[in-house]
């Protein structure tokens, strides 16, 4: 296996205005890194996504970024409620997130769906009442 | 056209302009922010309502060149603050979205 670099956050789930800062930190990361500004905006889009469902529906959690030479790894793993249907979830316009979040400006039901755009590979692993684990990976 | 031009030829409050000579190429106008991410690109100029914290963050992730707040819309010190600090341009008008992007497609 190739040599990675790995970084990791806890995402908190109780502070929503901070939600955003594990993505920024990255981005921040993969820059001096020197990757291509194309591929590190699409990790960081993909995980900011990411971060807001955490916050939203499953009070936090961690995400895991491997960053290897032809790819980049991220696994986002909560203990939430779950996703009871996948391919429902994954529809655009399809959201569950309350009004309260709907008025910062989130709630479109493009989460999901944006995480698949920006990333190569995207797997989703849910069992409801256990949690959620995403991964997904960016070539470089 | 660098995000200060525009700026002066739009006739803009200034609330953060940390990257001054940031070049502007494009646009995108919208207020939900997954929308915004999904559908705006790098360099662009975004024309949106909405003022919380979050707009700084998807501002920073999809590396707009600046983001116009439209009809006044109240923003907070705490977020113009933390514009400054990750290098978002920030500004604001009384013009509606539709006001602003119809004078961008003139000068972009």
């Amino acid at each position: 296996m190739a040599d990675f670099v790995r970084l990791e956050y806890k995402i908190d789930g109780e502070n929503f205005t901070s939600a955003g800062e594990a993505s920024v930190m990255v981005k921040r990361n993969l820059r001096q890194m020197g990757f291509d500004p194309e591929v590190i905006r699409k990790v960081s889009v993909a995980m900011y996504e990411g971060e807001i469902n955490m916050v939203i529906h499953a009070k936090g959690g961690v995400a895991t970024v491997d960053v290897y030479d032809d790819r980049i790894v991220i696994v986002l793993a909560d203990e939430g409620p779950g996703i009871p249907d996948i391919e429902l979830a994954m529809q655009a316009g399809y959201s569950t997130a309350p009004d309260n979040i709907r008025s910062l400006g989130f709630g479109a039901g493009m989460g999901l769906p944006n995480m698949k755009k920006y990333t190569d590979e995207m797997k989703i692993e849910s069992v409801v009442g256990v949690g959620t684990t995403i991964t997904m990976v960016v070539y470089v | 056209m660098t995000v200060q031009e525009l700026a002066k030829a739009l006739s803009l409050e200034v609330l953060a302009e940390p990257e001054p000579d940031r070049k502007a190429a494009g646009g995108y106008t919208g207020d939900l922010l997954s929308w915004v991410m999904g559908r705006a690109a790098a360099d662009n100029v975004w024309v949106t309502i909405m003022t919380n914290i979050n707009t700084v963050a998807v501002a920073t992730l999809v590396d707009v060149a600046c983001v116009i707040i439209a009809d006044s819309a109240e923003i907070d010190d705490d977020v113009v603050a933390k514009a400054a600090e990750k290098g978002v341009n920030l500004y604001r008008s009384a013009a509606s979205a539709f006001s602003l992007c119809a004078s961008l497609a003139s000068l972009l």
